[in-house]
C-alpha cells in the first residue's frame, strides 16, 4: 500500500507536468489536443539523442551523478531537450493548429490533433525503432527505505521528483511575480480584454507552447529515468494526462498540479485492487467519478 | 476644434455578408466628451469594438490624429495612445487591483512606477484594495480600476462603452462626472451610453444611432430638447429605416 | 476470376459495414457537431453484445444465449446506445472537450475491459463459436457471403433512407440550429442537451449495428478488432467524404477502405523484409496524414455537403 503511494507521488509529478502544458493550451486555444502527450515522447528522444551526442564528443560527461544514474551529459540533453520540445510545439501549432484554427472550429482542432499524434508517434517509432531503449543500461540499485511494510525508491526517481517540483515551484514564480504571469492569466480569463489592455495573443499563444513543451519534455526524460522509453509513450501517458486536467478543473494551472498527482496516486492504489491489467482504464474511471461528482474539477470555472 | 479620432462611413460586423454597421460615420474632437446614444441593438458597441480593432471593418476608415488605422491590432492601439474601456467584464477579475494596474503598465518601463502610484493616489479607493482580488470589487470600484487601467497608459483618447451600466445613479453619476473632468486635461473621449439625460448634459457632442445606422447628431444641448431622440427611442421615427 | 469476384464480395462487404459506421458518425458531427474519440467502444459494444447474445454457449465466458440473429443484433444495438446514454449524460451539458476526452476514454477502457475480463467476453482471445444465422441452410461458401453482402447492403440502405429522413424532419433542422448556434437553439424552446443527447445515442446505436454486422461477418471478435486506429480510420473515411453529407460519407468509406487496403497490400508485396515489420507505423502516418491534409487544405471534404444555412442561427 505504501509502496503504491510513493509510485504514485512519483508518477504523479510526471503526468503533473504534461498537464499544466494540456490545460494552458486546452483553456488559451479551446481545444482539447491530443497530441500533447506526443510532446513528451520528442522530449525523451530528444534527449536520448543528446546524451548520446555529448557522450560520444565527450566522454568526461557521461560520468554518472552518484549515487543517479543519470549523467551530466543527459542532464545537459534534458535542457535541450526542453527547448528543443518547446520549439517543436510552436512549429506544429505554425504548420497545422494555427491553420486549422484559422479555417475551422475547435472540433477541427481535435481532429487535427489525433492526426498530428498519429503522425508524431509512428514517425518516432519509424526512427528509432519499435522497442523500448534505456537511457542508462546500469542497473541501478533501488533504495530499500524500510523492509516492512517493503518500500523501495530509485535515487533517479528520488531526481525526478524533487526536479519536477522545482521546475513547478519556478513556474508558480514566474506565474505569481512576473508581468508575464498576469499576462497570462489574463489571456486566460478574457483574451479580448487582455489584448486591448497591450497583451500580444499570438505571443502568448507561442510562449503557452513553449512551456507546454519544455515542460512535456521534463516529464518525458522523468518517466524515462524510472521507466524505459518508446514510441507508444504517448500513447500510454494521453489519457492520465488528460484525467489530471480535468481532476484540476480545466484551465487551472495548479489544479493540473494538483490533479496529477491524484491521478497518479489514484491509479497506483487502484491497482490495490484491480488486477494490473486494468490500469489503463483506471485514468478513465476517475474522470467518470470527476464528471459525476463535480464536473468543473477542483479549480474549474464553469465556461461554455 | 481638431479631429482626434474620425470614424467614416464604417460598415463592419462580425460576419463579412451581414453588417451589424451600415456607413456610420462618428467623430471624436480633440478634448471633447462625445457621446453616442441609440436603442438596444442599434449597433453602438459594435462601433466602438470596431474602432477598437475587435471588430472588423470591411468598409470605411478610421482615422487617429489624421492617420488612417483601419482594422488595428487591439494590444497596439495603447501604444498609439487609445484607451479601450468595455463595458462589462472590464477587469480582470482573478488578478489583484495590483496586477491588473501592473498589466497595463508593462510596456510603460521606467515610469511604470511612478504612474502606478498616481493612478493609486488618484483613486484612493483603489489604493484601499490593491492587494485584493478584482474579482471582489463593488460595481462602481470596478469601474474605477477599468478607468485607472486606460488612463494608466497615458491615453489622448479614451473608447468608453457605457461606463455606467449596472451601477446606482449615484455611481453613475460620479463616473460620467469623471469622465468630463478628463476632457479638462485634454483627453478626447468616445462613449457610449444608455444614461441618454445625464450623458447628454455632460456631453459636447452627440450621436444617436439606430439600426446600424447614424440618425442624429449634433451638440448634446440642443439634443437633449429635441423632441426627435425621444422618437428615435420610442421607434416612431426613422431617418433610415431597416 | 471467381477468386477477383469472391474477392470484391468480401471488400464491398466489409467497406459496407464501415459505411454503417461512418454514417453513424456523420450524426455526430457532421450534423450535431459532437466529437466522438471513442467510435471504436459503440462499434466494439454492438459487436460483442451480438455473439454473446447470439452465439452457442461457451465454457469460461458469459454468452451462448443463442438468441434469434435478430434479436441479437439488436441486442448489441441497445448495449451500444446504453454506453452512449451513460457517456452522454455526463459530458453533454459540458464544453465538447469533456465528450471528446470522455469518449476516447470510453474506447480504451471498452479494449481494456474486453481484453482483460475473460469471465465476461473471452479476453485477449475473443469470442468465438458463433453460428452464423441460415448458415446451416446456407453453407459457408460464396453463396452465403453474397447474401450477406445484400444483407449488409440493405442495412446500409435503410441506415441511410433513416438519416436522410431524419436530418430533413424537424428534429434534424433542430440539430443543425444547435450546431450554428446553441443559443439561438436554447430560445426555440428545446434544451440542446437532450436534443444532442438523442442524437448521441441514435449514432452510437448505428455504430453498434456495423459492429453487429461485422462481428457476424467474421463470427469472431477479439480486442484485436477493438483497437483504436478503427475509430481514425472510420474519421478519415467521414473527413474525405466531407462531414455532413451523407452520401459522402459512404464514399469516403470505399475510398478510405480501399486506400487502406491497397497500402497494406503494397507494403507486404513490395517492401523489403525488415520495413514490413513497420507496416503499421507507415500505413498510421498516412492516415494521419489524411486527417491532418484534409483539415489544412480540403475541410470540406471531396464531396462537400450541399449548403444548407439555416436563417435562425446567425451569430449576433
Amino acid at each position: 500500500m505504501i509502496q503504491h503511494l510513493v509510485d504514485g507521488v512519483l508518477v504523479g509529478s510526471i503526468l503533473s507536468l504534461g498537464a499544466i502544458g494540456l490545460t494552458l493550451a486546452m483553456h488559451m486555444l479551446r481545444f482539447a489536443n491530443f497530441s500533447h502527450a506526443e510532446l513528451l515522447s520528442i522530449g525523451a528522444y530528444a534527449a536520448l539523442v543528446f546524451d548520446g551526442l555529448f557522450a560520444a564528443l565527450y566522454p568526461l560527461l557521461a560520468t554518472k551523478i552518484e549515487p543517479l544514474s543519470l549523467t551530466w551529459a543527459l542532464t545537459l540533453a534534458l535542457l535541450i531537450s526542453m527547448a528543443l520540445t518547446g520549439a517543436s510545439a510552436v512549429v506544429i501549432d505554425r504548420l497545422i493548429f494555427r491553420r486549422v484554427r484559422a479555417k475551422g472550429g475547435e472540433l477541427s482542432m481535435v481532429f487535427a490533433s489525433f492526426g498530428v499524434a498519429m503522425v508524431l508517434r509512428n514517425i518516432i517509432g519509424l526512427t528509432f525503432g519499435l522497442q523500448s531503449q534505456l537511457y542508462s543500461k546500469d542497473i541501478v540499485m533501488a533504495l530499500v527505505l524500510s523492509r516492512d511494510p517493503l518500500l523501495l525508491i530509485k535515487p533517479d526517481q528520488v531526481f525526478s521528483l524533487i526536479a519536477a517540483l522545482a521546475i513547478m515551484a519556478i513556474l508558480h514564480l514566474i506565474l505569481s511575480r512576473t508581468t508575464f504571469g498576469y499576462a497570462l492569466k489574463a489571456v486566460a480569463e478574457n483574451p479580448n480584454l487582455a489584448q486591448v489592455s497591450g497583451v500580444n495573443l499570438n505571443r502568448m499563444i507561442v510562449l503557452i507552447w513553449i512551456i507546454g513543451g519544455g515542460l512535456a519534455a521534463a516529464a518525458g526524460v522523468f518517466y524515462g529515468l524510472s521507466n524505459q522509453i518508446n514510441p507508444v509513450l504517448g500513447r500510454d501517458l494521453v489519457l492520465p494526462i488528460f484525467a489530471a486536467t480535468i481532476v484540476g478543473g480545466i484551465g487551472s494551472i495548479y489544479g493540473a498540479v494538483l490533479g496529477g498527482f491524484l491521478v497518479g496516486i489514484a491509479s497506483n492504489i487502484a491497482l490495490v485492487i484491480l488486477p494490473s491489467g486494468y490500469s489503463p482504464a483506471v485514468p478513465f474511471l476517475i474522470i467518470l467519478l470527476v464528471l459525476l461528482i463535480r464536473p468543473t474539477g477542483l479549480f474549474g470555472e464553469e465556461r461554455t | 476644434m481638431t479631429k482626434a479620432l474620425e470614424a467614416r462611413d464604417i460598415t463592419a460586423g462580425y460576419i463579412p455578408d451581414l453588417p451589424i454597421l451600415k456607413d456610420v460615420s462618428v467623430t471624436a474632437r480633440t478634448g471633447q466628451l462625445t457621446v453616442i446614444i441609440g436603442p438596444n441593438g442599434a449597433g453602438k458597441s459594435t462601433l466602438i469594438k470596431a474602432i477598437a480593432g475587435l471588430v472588423p471593418v470591411s468598409q470605411g476608415t478610421v482615422t487617429l490624429n489624421g492617420q488612417t488605422i483601419t482594422n488595428p491590432r487591439p494590444d497596439q492601439m495603447g501604444r498609439r495612445g487609445v484607451a479601450y474601456v468595455p463595458q462589462s467584464d472590464n477587469i480582470f477579475r482573478s488578478l489583484t487591483v495590483g496586477q491588473n494596474l501592473d498589466l497595463v503598465l508593462r510596456h510603460a518601463g521606467a515610469e511604470a512606477r511612478d504612474r502606478r502610484a498616481a493612478l493609486l493616489t488618484q483613486f484612493p479607493a483603489l489604493a484601499d484594495k490593491e492587494r485584493d482580488k478584482a474579482g471582489s470589487l463593488s460595481g462602481g470600484q470596478r469601474q474605477f480600476l477599468a478607468v485607472a487601467m486606460a488612463l494608466a497608459i497615458k491615453p489622448s483618447v479614451i473608447l468608453m462603452d457605457e461606463p455606467s451600466a449596472g451601477l446606482s445613479p449615484k455611481a453613475a453619476q460620479e463616473v460620467l462626472e469623471h469622465a468630463r473632468a478628463l476632457t479638462r486635461d485634454g483627453v478626447t473621449i468616445l462613449l457610449v451610453e444608455q444614461n441618454v439625460k445625464q450623458a447628454l448634459r455632460l456631453a459636447d457632442h452627440c450621436y444617436i444611432l439606430a439600426d446600424g445606422q447614424n440618425q442624429v447628431d449634433g451638440p448634446a444641448q440642443d439634443l437633449l430638447t429635441d423632441p426627435i431622440v425621444g422618437q428615435i427611442y420610442l421607434g416612431g421615427k426613422r431617418v433610415a429605416p431597416a | 476470376m471467381i477468386g477477383l469476384i469472391s474477392y470484391l464480395v468480401f471488400f464491398t462487404t466489409i467497406a459496407a459495414i464501415l459505411s454503417i459506421a461512418v454514417l453513424g458518425l456523420n450524426l455526430h458531427w457532421g450534423n450535431t457537431g459532437l466529437f466522438n474519440g471513442g467510435v471504436v467502444a459503440f462499434f466494439g459494444a454492438g459487436a460483442y453484445g451480438t455473439l454473446i447474445l447470439g452465439g452457442t454457449p461457451q465454457s469460461g465466458h458469459l454468452g451462448g444465449y443463442e438468441l434469434p440473429y435478430l434479436i441479437a443484433l439488436t441486442g448489441g444495438m441497445v448495449i451500444a446506445g446504453f454506453m452512449a446514454w451513460a457517456v452522454g449524460i455526463l459530458t453533454l451539458r459540458l464544453r465538447h472537450d469533456y465528450l471528446a476526452i470522455a469518449t476516447f476514454g470510453v474506447a480504451v477502457a471498452f479494449e481494456n475491459l474486453m481484453r482483460n475480463a475473460t469471465g465476461l467476453a473471452g479476453g485477449a482471445t475473443g469470442i468465438r463459436g458463433f453460428e452464423r444465422p441460415l448458415r446451416s441452410a446456407l453453407g459457408d461458401g460464396f453463396t452465403y457471403n453474397v447474401l450477406f453482402l445484400i444483407f449488409v447492403l440493405i442495412l446500409l440502405a435503410a441506415t441511410y433512407l433513416f438519416l436522410e429522413r431524419l436530418i430533413r424532419s424537424p428534429f434534424g433542422r433542430m440539430l443543425r440550429a444547435i450546431r450554428e448556434d446553441e443559443v439561438a437553439a436554447q430560445s426555440l424552446g428545446k434544451s440542446p442537451s437532450r436534443v444532442r443527447l438523442t442524437a448521441f445515442i441514435t449514432g452510437s446505436v448505428i455504430m453498434g449495428l456495423a459492429g453487429g454486422l461485422y462481428g457476424t461477418f467474421y463470427a469472431f471478435i477479439s480486442p484485436q478488432d477493438v483497437l483504436p486506429i478503427l475509430t481514425f480510420q472510420i474519421w478519415a473515411m467521414l473527413i474525405v467524404g466531407g462531414a455532413g453529407n451523407n452520401k459522402g460519407a459512404i464514399m469516403g468509406a470505399f475510398l478510405i477502405w480501399a486506400a487502406w487496403t491497397a497500402s497494406g497490400w503494397a507494403l507486404s508485396r513490395f517492401a523489403p523484409l525488415d520495413v514490413q515489420l513497420y507496416t503499421g507505423s507507415i500505413q498510421f502516418v498516412l492516415i494521419g496524414s489524411v486527417i491532418v491534409g484534409m483539415l489544412l487544405w480540403r475541410p470540406q471534404g471531396l464531396f462537400p455537403e450541399k449548403l444548407v444555412v439555416s436563417q435562425a442561427a446567425r451569430p449576433k
